[in-house]
């Protein structure tokens, strides 16, 4: 064992995992159950060390106009929230993609709709990746399965906004969130100075210098004509994510008859069912998507020509199959199996509803 | 090896804490580990319970409904989970906080009276560590000395000094533990 293994909390690690990073502004408001990532940050207090800003905002709203000024300046800023905060972050969501803004919003999912439950849940699924506030944008949105990935994917989360000038998202739940495992720390990386954040961002709002036009940043635009522009502009970009920032796991799919797809904790429970299946000998893989957009539908569909039936397993009711058919686009038959409001699928569940619903 | 572990009682018995302890000692001995909490309002009262999974392979799903050892401490999370110990598995149960012990005859029942060795060590708070040490006794998925080094990573330095008092504890467990029925 090395120094470096510790085991923590999936919340824990992302509050590791920013400071790190060398992030500049945490602004949350605490809500279960995501409420150790603010904790931990105050616990670290990294404004001794690093200089990073940890705020308790007055709300969630507050928040994540927080965020939206911190990364009009070029600096590294994020928020995290659960479902019902998350709701409230939406505006603020859709006006810094609007802006063309780069930072982190992390979902850790409860039970919905409204207040809902505490417990683990994936029915924000639509919030996040069909848009959640107004206007055609999209998030990078990433979904750990491991409190590791937790870890990992704040980095990423951060090098993909920054790469694409795009709000990126971490969507994970309660599950995640909660759990304890081994987890390696990212190395610490110092936070960028002013000058390296005007050199990396020439775009921020940092103070107008002689060789250039003032820097504007704002979703706002009266003329259509411009605003059309701008849009199609977007669209360019999410093309281009599209091309180059799918991201999945392919596990047993090779020899499989049947194939479950699910990301985050319902693909750890779908693990376990590819192991109670064998036992049954029934051939099962599993395609997790990583990134829930860009979504992986090319890989989804190049199976749909191999295997009798695809099960999707959401901690929802039914909302990333909509993606699956898509992209099976009737090659063959796609069901969805789920537990709502809170209520965490087990392995034998899983395949108990992959028999009924799709072996037959 | 695979060991998928519940443990459940009230909340403040400790539940959540003893199972953390048993994470870090499995890491101690570079194994894989997951410790799931029940989170929810349970905590406060009813049944606070966690899983624990310590494994020599990566560990799929941190929840299961089958589970190789139960140890329950009180009335409610003995009626909660008796039904879901694997048949041939452990059920390890208080005999102050469960006063009804299980009907399963297909499951090795074992009774620690770990709440009334801590009163006799004048020390409640030890009681989970009791607990802890009998199921060390009958199920050893990890070693005594890699509790004691997961204990010293997971308590701060300065409750160092309670780190004699828990391995006294963990042995008492070991040694009070008894068989009340095999599994037929």
């Amino acid at each position: 064992m090395t120094e470096e293994i510790t085991l923590m909390k999936g919340n824990e690690a992302i509050a590791h995992a920013a400071i790190r990073y060398g992030v500049d502004g945490y602004f949350g408001y605490p809500i279960t159950p995501q409420s150790e990532i603010i904790e931990t940050l105050m616990e670290v207090a990294p404004w001794k060390t690093t200089g990073m800003v940890v705020l308790q905002a007055e709300s969630e709203v507050a928040a994540i106009n927080m965020v939206y000024g911190g990364a009009a300046c070029g600096k590294y800023s994020m928020t995290s929230s659960s479902s019902p905060g998350v709701s409230l972050k939406q505006e603020g969501i859709s006006y810094i993609a609007g802006a063309e803004l780069p930072c982190l919003i992390v979902n850790v999912q409860r039970g919905g709709p409204g207040l809902g439950t505490i417990q683990p849940s994936q029915a924000d699924y639509f919030q996040t990746v069909k848009g959640g506030g107004h206007g055609d944008y999209r998030l990078i949105t990433l979904a750990p399965n491991s409190v590791q990935e937790m870890a990992d994917f704040v980095g990423l989360g951060f090098d993909l906004a920054y790469k694409y000038r795009n709000p990126a998202m971490i969507l994970t739940d309660g599950v995640i969130g909660q759990m304890m495992e081994k987890v390696k720390l990212p190395e610490y990386k110092r936070r960028r100075t002013e000058q390296e954040i005007r050199e990396q961002c020439p775009w921020a709002t940092l103070g107008k210098t002689p060789d250039r036009e003032p820097n504007i940043i704002t979703s706002l635009e009266m003329d259509s004509e411009i605003m059309e522009k701008r849009n199609i502009g977007f669209q360019e970009k999410y093309k281009e994510i599209e091309k180059n920032e799918v991201r999945y796991e392919a596990l047993n799919c090779e020899n499989a008859d049947y194939i479950l797809v699910a990301f985050g904790s319902a693909a750890r429970i779908c693990m376990k069912t590819i192991d109670l299946a064998k036992e049954e000998g029934l051939k099962v893989g599993l395609i997790r998507p990583i990134t829930l957009w860009p979504f992986p539908g090319e890989i989804i569909n190049k199976y749909a020509d191999k295997v009798k039936g695809m099960l999707t397993v959401e901690l929802n009711a039914g909302q990333m199959v909509e993606d699956v058919r898509l992209a099976v686009s009737g090659k063959t038959p796609v069901e969805h199996y789920g537990r709502l409001g809170g209520i965490v699928p087990t392995p034998d569940g899983v395949l108990d509803a992959l028999k009924e619903k799709i072996v037959k | 090896m695979l060991q998928e572990i519940v443990i459940a009682g009230f909340g403040g018995q400790g539940v959540l804490s003893m199972g953390k302890i048993l994470a870090y000692s499995g890491i101690m001995e570079d194994k894989e580990v997951s410790w799931f909490p029940a989170y929810g309002p349970e905590q406060r009262g009813g049944t606070a319970n966690v899983t624990v999974i310590i494994s020599d392979d990566l560990i799929s799903s941190p929840v299961v409904n089958q589970y190789d050892v139960a140890i329950v401490l009180n009335q409610p999370s003995l009626d909660k989970f008796e039904g879901r110990v694997k048949p041939g598995g452990i059920l390890i149960y208080d005999g102050y906080g469960v006063h009804k012990s299980t009907s399963r005859k297909d499951i090795h029942v074992y009774r620690v009276d770990a709440m009334e060795e801590s009163m006799r060590m004048e020390n409640t708070k030890v009681f989970n560590m009791i607990v802890l040490g009998g199921l060390l006794k009958l199920s050893p998925v990890v070693q005594l000395e890699n509790v004691m080094k997961g204990l010293k990573q997971s308590l701060p330095e300065r409750h160092h000094k309670l780190l004699p008092m828990n391995e006294k504890a963990i042995k008492r467990g070991m040694d009070i533990i008894k068989l009340e029925r095999k599994a037929d």
